[in-house]
């Protein structure tokens, strides 16, 4: 379950989770089972991009250009270690 | 919507109807029956209007909501409008094929009960014979691609088999299971007297759950849900009244939480006589218990009502005939010799013993 994440990983979202962009509360939400999870920004964005289609170097390549950012890659590992322990997202 | 909190979650209870017969049901004695259901066009709607509310979780429960055919429908409309589904079930009814039209209208978790770890125990307490089905319905929904979620009530006939019920979950896959020791509640408190453990047998039982959650930390998320009597405070029912949900019963009628029906001192309203946004907002009922403002003494004046909202209406009401007053669980309560003393005739040799009586719908104590 808590594999460490790659740069050459694939990350998914988990078929329980659900995101959510609430229109009544102007929030984003991780919808699971038993839990609604308020997300911030960039957790929403990495999850967001979390759908098979691209490896974890991939998804930090996009997120630094988006947010005119460098350096992201140790804390997208780091999130997504976390988010994976918890059962968020998971490798393919 | 100024002061006002806005629900995440809507328990859709969309029948009473149960091949079940669960002692420990906390289904309201009085059970609704099929006449008095919503029809499928009511539920859409209440679906739209707790959307607008602010819902984005809808569980479907009931009784039990694979008798209804038109779950598909509903979820459907969830699905539509953006809003999570999860479906309760004792899993009696639950086919291959029946799950895979669920799935297919955007069903996106299950949550499988049981009543213990064999095909006995599932006799004794629910009064059927049908743990295959379980057992089969475990499969079905794992095969669907769904996480499995598991539960099972907790309480003096099956505590002892605490390992044996934890196997069993591992065994057909569980992602997660609850560990709920029975609440008071409806059926349950009928049965409080045969169904409340003795102290000895519940420490044995947190001794299980303590060791197995370590043991399958990888593999099971495992739950404890509090057996409230024995706690010195109650729990923080729903975040506090009317603050994060709203329950719909079969018949229409809204409540803050799903066994509130048993306040018979309150005026619950319909969604067949008003939107749901009036009845969150402005009804007496959802206003009555909001915040702090009601509190008495000793919650008025306790560092800790932030923390439990003095404790759960409903059991207030059980217990006192007064929703309005602390939960008897409280050791700070004037009520709590309630509580104490059935603790103490738990815990007496042989426990309070007396005859176990199931949930069906032709017993009824308000002469429906
Ligand atoms: C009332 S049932 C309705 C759905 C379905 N019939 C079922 O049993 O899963 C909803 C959930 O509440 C649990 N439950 C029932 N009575 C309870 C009680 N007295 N205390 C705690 N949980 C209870 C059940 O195990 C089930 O997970
Ligand atoms: S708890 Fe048992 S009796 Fe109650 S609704 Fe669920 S299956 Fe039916
Ligand atoms: S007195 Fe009221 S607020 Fe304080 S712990 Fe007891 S129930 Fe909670």
């Amino acid at each position: 379950m808590t594999a460490a994440y790659e740069l050459t990983a694939t990350p998914r979202l988990a078929t329980k989770a659900m995101l959510k962009h609430d229109r009544v509360r102007e929030v984003q939400l991780l919808l699971l089972p038993e839990r609604v999870v308020l997300l911030n920004t960039s957790s929403a964005a990495i999850l967001g991009l979390c759908d098979g289609s691209r490896t974890v170097r991939q998804l930090v390549e996009k997120l630094e250009h988006d947010f005119e950012a460098t350096d992201l890659a140790n804390d997208v590992i780091s999130f997504l270690n976390d988010a994976s322990g918890r059962g968020w997202v998971v490798v393919t | 919507m100024s002061g006002t909190p806005q629900p995440y979650g809507l328990l859709a209870e969309v029948t009473h109807r149960c091949p079940l017969h669960c002692v420990y049901c906390s289904n309201p004695l009085a059970l609704l029956e099929r006449q008095d259901e919503l029809a499928t066009d009511d539920w859409l709607r209440v679906i739209d209007q707790a959307a607008e509310l602010g819902v984005v979780q809808v569980h479907l429960s009931g009784g039990e909501p694979l008798v209804r055919g038109d779950l598909e429908t509903l979820v459907a409309e969830c699905r539509r409008l953006g809003l999570y589904t999860n479906l309760i079930t004792s899993g009696l009814g639950l086919t291959e094929s029946r799950t895979e039209s669920l799935v297919a209208a955007g069903l996106n978790s299950a949550q499988l009960s049981i009543q213990g770890d064999a095909a006995e125990s599932t006799d004794l307490v629910a009064a059927s014979k049908r743990f295959d089905k379980k057992e089969a319905a475990a499969r079905i929904i794992r095969d669907a691609g769904l996480p499995l979620n598991m539960n099972v009530v907790l309480h003096r006939l099956n505590l002892a088999r605490l390992n044996a019920i934890i196997d069993v979950c591992v065994r057909w896959g569980a992602e997660r299971l609850e560990l709920a020791n029975a609440q008071y509640y409806g059926w349950a408190l009928r049965n409080r007297e045969q169904l409340m453990p003795g102290r000895a047998q519940l420490d044995d039982a947190v001794g299980v759950y303590r060791r197995r959650k370590a043991e399958l930390a990888e593999q099971m998320e495992m739950l404890w849900i509090l057996p409230d009597y024995y706690e010195p405070y109650p729990k923080p029912c729903m975040g506090g009244w009317a603050q994060t949900a709203l329950t719909v019963a079969p018949d229409g009628v809204v409540y803050p939480c799903p066994v509130a029906a048993e306040i018979t001192t309150m005026e619950f309203a319909s969604v067949r006589e008003h939107d749901l946004e009036w009845i969150w907002t402005r009804s007496a009922a959802f206003e009555a218990f909001r915040g702090t403002e009601w509190m008495p003494d000793p919650c008025r004046s306790c560092v800790r009502k932030e923390l439990d909202f003095g404790g759960c209406r409903c059991q207030a009401f059980a217990l006192t005939g007064d929703a309005g007053r602390t939960d008897p669980v409280c050791q700070h309560s004037p009520d709590h010799h309630l509580v104490r003393d059935a603790l103490v005739r738990a815990n007496q040799d042989g426990g309070a013993g007396g005859q176990l009586v199931h949930r069906r719908p032709t017993v009824s104590t308000r002469g429906r």
